[in-house]
């Protein structure tokens, strides 16, 4: 079978890639893949567009116009124009940027909850172990979507301004991220302890933080970059949920989610779909190529696990 | 003896990522009716690919057999259509694995299992199918045929699944046998009744059988015929007795150097310098140069061709073509 | 096997108990109720009813009653509805069921097709587009891609009905309700087989492209079998084996999903009562709805469990 020369050829590659180290080799073999490469780029060109491009439009001022309302797509205005004559394209750029920060921040926020408690309870096990397993149990329990839906309704009850209701979200949407990440990290964990290398390490006598950090989180960081990467796709898709039914973050501050929101109205869905089709399609494109180059990452740094 | 398996010039080649892996090199060998030929070799040479190449069942798109004949019962395989071949797989020309254990379809009973060859090829109903796969179930020495019919493999030992092997494999009455290190995966004492059991079908049957193996005692005690593959080459082939007293190839007298001899216990076990070589680095020279005691000049730069060197031994090596050219 | 499922039933009991407490204490936080936010009421008549509904008592006595209630089949009252929650559930759930039921039926067809022939043609052009198309799938926010269809079908194209489930003013019966319906659910239809295929499909992919390569698959080829056979007998059988857990999760996401769905849609199943209740703060409905989500979850989650030990022969006990 294949495997047999597979074999032959592995060992000699890891004979002559000892001094080229394993990530610059992971970066090759992820630069080969030309999806993967397309994605980054996708995913790179919308940053830059949102946080560059707004600067060169000259509508940024948001100025409110009556004698450009609602007007469709020109060599003026890309995108048209809405109901109060504001340039769509640049606030869809706008947009852009506080829903990229929102899903990019959130998901530091929970892969920095969910991997620090998943660590913790696969270290140490035992009481600890269970405590934080329980609460993610709980959690992972009650479905995700009512319980963004109270957050959000709470904040709007305690009438949070809305300049401060873009952090609160990016909490919400961390709490309820954490605990799938936090199993998945333990169940790593767990399987990386029995592994040989770390029975050496315990044979050798070795400190528990030395074995923490030199031994295990070494192992676990190729699996946290492909789960972060993947994460901030769907910090972008419930943010955009959340902000579309009124509850995430809220008008004046433009969101693609809360831009959406314009199908709402019968006309604007229908006579004026300049106005949310584009945000969509925002979303969707960023996702889609986040998760495109997610996986590839994966297939590079986690072969193990795919899928 | 009509030759039932006759290769020539087989050329097999995997295509990875970092280039094109000859794995099959210009191979020919025959195997006549009635008998056991024994291919030997180390893992990477090239003998499991010979297998699959016979049975069509190299794995593309990456391997693909690009090039030499395969005649089979005086038929060419590689001209045959997917379909035409697959009546012959399972049907005249069987195969056997080395992992009993995985290779059998964990969620399919036993019985199931050995019925579909017999319903595919003899066009058995299910009916006639179980019965005779009861009764091939007692043939390989296997008591409670019926109950075992309704195991899955992982209730059997690996002894017993390799039986059930060769039973699913003789099922049709094959004319050829290829066994791919039937016995590597096996204890020493069910190894023998595995090899007994193969001899014993084949003396009934006269099919014959395509042996693959690293192990030399398994070569002694079957083989008819032996083929020394190195790096996708054959470096050596001939009688087995002839090969054994009087081996010619250096990588041939290496191996047999490193088998340990009983009554004879020597301070260290021989084992042959350095390694296979890297197969996607190979320029044209005799592969074994780098480990071979003899080494000259020439076999640094230019292949030996295989040549006839006395009664009925080929070998491919510099030393004995130029003892000839030199007459 | 006996033991391990009543340790498992044990466990469900107790994270269902806590998930109650959870969400009774969740909704109990959120400000404002109905009665609150009915401009109707004199401040009076609001503490009459407050009284009634005793919600002035202290947040775990309400709970034990609730739970006490539940207990003997009573969810609480819908105050925006004036009908036993219960009563709401029966009358909207089985409109859910339906589009969950064949939107599932259609995601499994597709994902075991789609995914066993990808798998096959490993690295081809076919096998990458779909790769492509599932990654679309799975990146388009469902809410999005409902408001897409709806304008191009139904309000563009006037092919398909924007909404609802029976056409307003409608009173069809026999086989042209049928029909009706049937017309009326492809949209809502499409969109969640859209949004549940990509994860699947992808999963059959993997899970059959490590199955094909295992020995089992080599003998099976080896003796001879029609590929459609070795695909479908000796592949399948292995890749779907694993695959069985999932539909213990797959009901409760599916109604959790339609929220969204029954919402853009405006069909009317439990998660559009659910979307209407929330706007009026009707807390009953709510919490009844959160909790059903939830015991569907736990309840799933050892179904996953059993129907995993019944299918696999070599974890049998």
């Amino acid at each position: 079978m294949s495997t047999i020369n597979g074999e032959a050829t592995k060992a000699y590659l890891s004979k002559k890639s000892v001094h080229t180290s394993l990530w610059r080799q992971s970066l090759r073999r992820l630069l080969k893949n030309k999806l993967a490469v397309f994605g980054f780029v996708v995913v790179a060109f919308m940053f830059a567009a949102c946080f560059i491009g707004p600067l060169f439009s000259p509508y940024t001022d948001n100025k409110i116009n009556m004698a450009f309302m609602n007007k469709p797509p020109s060599l003026k205005h890309w995108l048209g124009t809405d109901v109060l004559g504001r340039d769509v394209l640049t606030r869809v750029l706008q947009a852009g940027r506080i829903s990229l920060t929102v899903g990019l921040a959130s998901m530091v926020l929970s892969v920095f909850i969910g991997s620090l408690l998943g660590i913790i309870a696969g270290y140490y096990r035992g009481i600890v172990d269970q405590v934080i397993m329980r609460i993610a149990d709980l959690l992972l329990t009650i479905p995700s979507l009512p319980l963004l839906f109270i957050f959000g309704a709470l904040l709007s009850e305690w009438k949070v301004p809305t300049d401060y209701r873009m952090y609160i979200v990016m909490l919400m949407l961390s709490i309820v991220g954490w605990p799938g990440l936090a199993r998945m990290v333990r169940g790593q964990m767990l399987s990386l302890r029995e592994r040989e290398f770390m029975q050496a390490a315990i044979v050798l006598g070795l400190r528990d933080r030395r074995k923490l950090f030199n031994h295990l989180l070494p192992n676990l960081v190729p699996l946290l970059i492909v789960i972060a990467t993947l994460n901030i796709g769907g910090a972008i898709l419930s943010e955009s949920v959340l902000s579309y039914f009124g509850l995430g973050v809220m008008a004046p501050t433009p969101t693609w989610g809360n831009m959406i929101d314009a199908a709402n109205n019968m006309i604007d869905f229908q006579e004026h779909p300049w106005l949310w089709i584009p945000p969509g399609f925002s979303i969707f494109a960023t996702v889609i190529a986040i998760n495109i180059f997610g996986d590839g990452l994966r297939d590079v740094l986690d072969p193990k696990q795919k899928r | 003896m009509n030759s039932i398996l006759d290769i020539e010039h087989l050329r097999t080649h995997f295509k990875t990522d970092d280039g094109t892996v000859r794995a099959v090199d210009d191979v020919s060998f025959q195997v006549r009716q009635g008998e056991i030929v024994c291919i030997v070799g180390e893992s990477g040479s090239g003998k499991s690919i010979t297998a699959m190449s016979v049975m069509g069942l190299v794995e593309g798109p990456a391997g693909r057999v690009v090039g030499g004949n395969i005649r089979f019962d005086g038929e060419e395989l590689l001209k045959l259509s997917r379909n035409e071949l697959r009546t012959i797989r399972g049907n005249e020309i069987a195969m056997i694995f080395q992992e009993p254990m995985t290779s059998l379809n964990p969620v399919l009973k036993i019985g199931e299992q050995l019925m579909e060859p017999l319903i595919e090829h003899r066009k058995l109903n299910k009916k006639a199918a179980r019965k005779r796969a009861i009764e091939l179930i007692n043939e390989v020495g296997i008591s409670r045929a019926e109950q075992i019919a309704d195991s899955y493999p992982h209730e059997l030992s690996g002894g017993m699944l390799q039986r059930i092997m060769i039973a699913i494999a003789i099922s049709c009455g094959p004319k050829l046998l290829i066994a791919d290190e039937p016995t590597t995966a096996l204890d020493v004492t069910i190894q023998a009744q595995i090899l007994d059991m193969l001899r014993k079908f084949k003396e009934e049957s006269n099919m014959s059988i395509l042996l693959i193996t690293h192990d030399l005692g398994v070569v002694a005690e079957m083989a008819d015929y032996v083929v020394v593959m190195y790096a996708g080459k054959v470096v050596e082939e001939g009688e087995v007795v002839a090969l054994f007293e009087n081996p010619k190839h250096p990588y041939t007298q290496g191996l047999l150097k490193s088998k340990p001899i009983i009554n004879q216990r020597q301070e260290e076990l021989y084992s042959i310098p350095g390694q296979v070589p890297n197969p996607l680095e190979l320029v044209p020279s005799c592969y074994f140069h780098e480990r071979c005691a003899h080494c000259m000049e020439i076999c640094k730069t230019t292949q030996p061709a295989l040549k006839e060197v006395g009664n009925q031994q080929k070998v491919a090596c510099w030393l004995y073509e130029e003892a000839t050219a030199n007459v | 096997m006996r033991t391990y499922i009543s340790k498992r039933i044990m466990y469900m009991i107790i994270i269902l108990f806590a998930a109650s407490f959870l969400i009774f204490c969740l909704y109990a936080l959120t400000p404002g109720d109905f009665i609150t936010g009915n401009i109707k009421l004199t401040p009076e008549r609001k503490e009459e009813l407050r009284e009634i509904y005793g919600l002035n008592k202290p947040v775990i006595e309400r709970y034990v009653t609730w739970m006490n209630n539940a207990f003997h089949g009573d969810f609480g009252y819908s105050l925006s509805q004036q009908k036993p929650v219960l009563t709401l559930f029966n009358q909207y759930i089985w409109n859910s069921f339906l589009l969950a039921i064949v939107s599932t039926f259609l995601t499994w067809l597709v994902a075991v097709v789609v995914g066993v022939v990808a798998a096959y043609k490993q690295y081809s052009w076919f096998d990458t587009i779909v790769m492509v198309a599932l990654f679309a799938a799975m990146s388009i926010p469902s809410f999005f891609i409902g408001l897409l269809l709806i304008k191009l079908l139904a309000v563009d194209l006037k092919w398909l009905p924007p909404g609802g489930m029976l056409t307003t003013g409608s009173n069809a019966t026999g086989l042209a309700y049928v029909k009706e319906v049937i017309h009326h659910m492809i949209l809502p239809v499409m969109v969640m087989t859209l949004l549940g295929v990509g994860s699947l499909t992808r999963y059959f992919r993997s899970n059959m492209i490590d199955v094909i390569k295992q020995d089992y698959i080599r003998t099976a080829r080896a003796k001879g079998l029609k590929e459609r056979k070795v695909l479908f007998t000796h592949a399948l059988r292995n890749a779907l084996l694993p695959a069985i857990t999932l539909v213990g999760f797959e009901l409760p996401a599916l109604f959790g999903g339609s929220l969204i769905i029954e919402k853009i849609f405006n069909w009317p199943g439990i998660g559009q009562l659910y979307m209407q209740s929330f706007s009026l703060r009707d807390y009953p409905l709510l919490m009844g709805f959160t909790l059903f989500i939830a015991i569907l979850t736990v309840v799933g989650t050892l179904v996953s469990d059993i129907l995993y030990h019944v299918a696999d022969p070599r974890v049998r006990l």
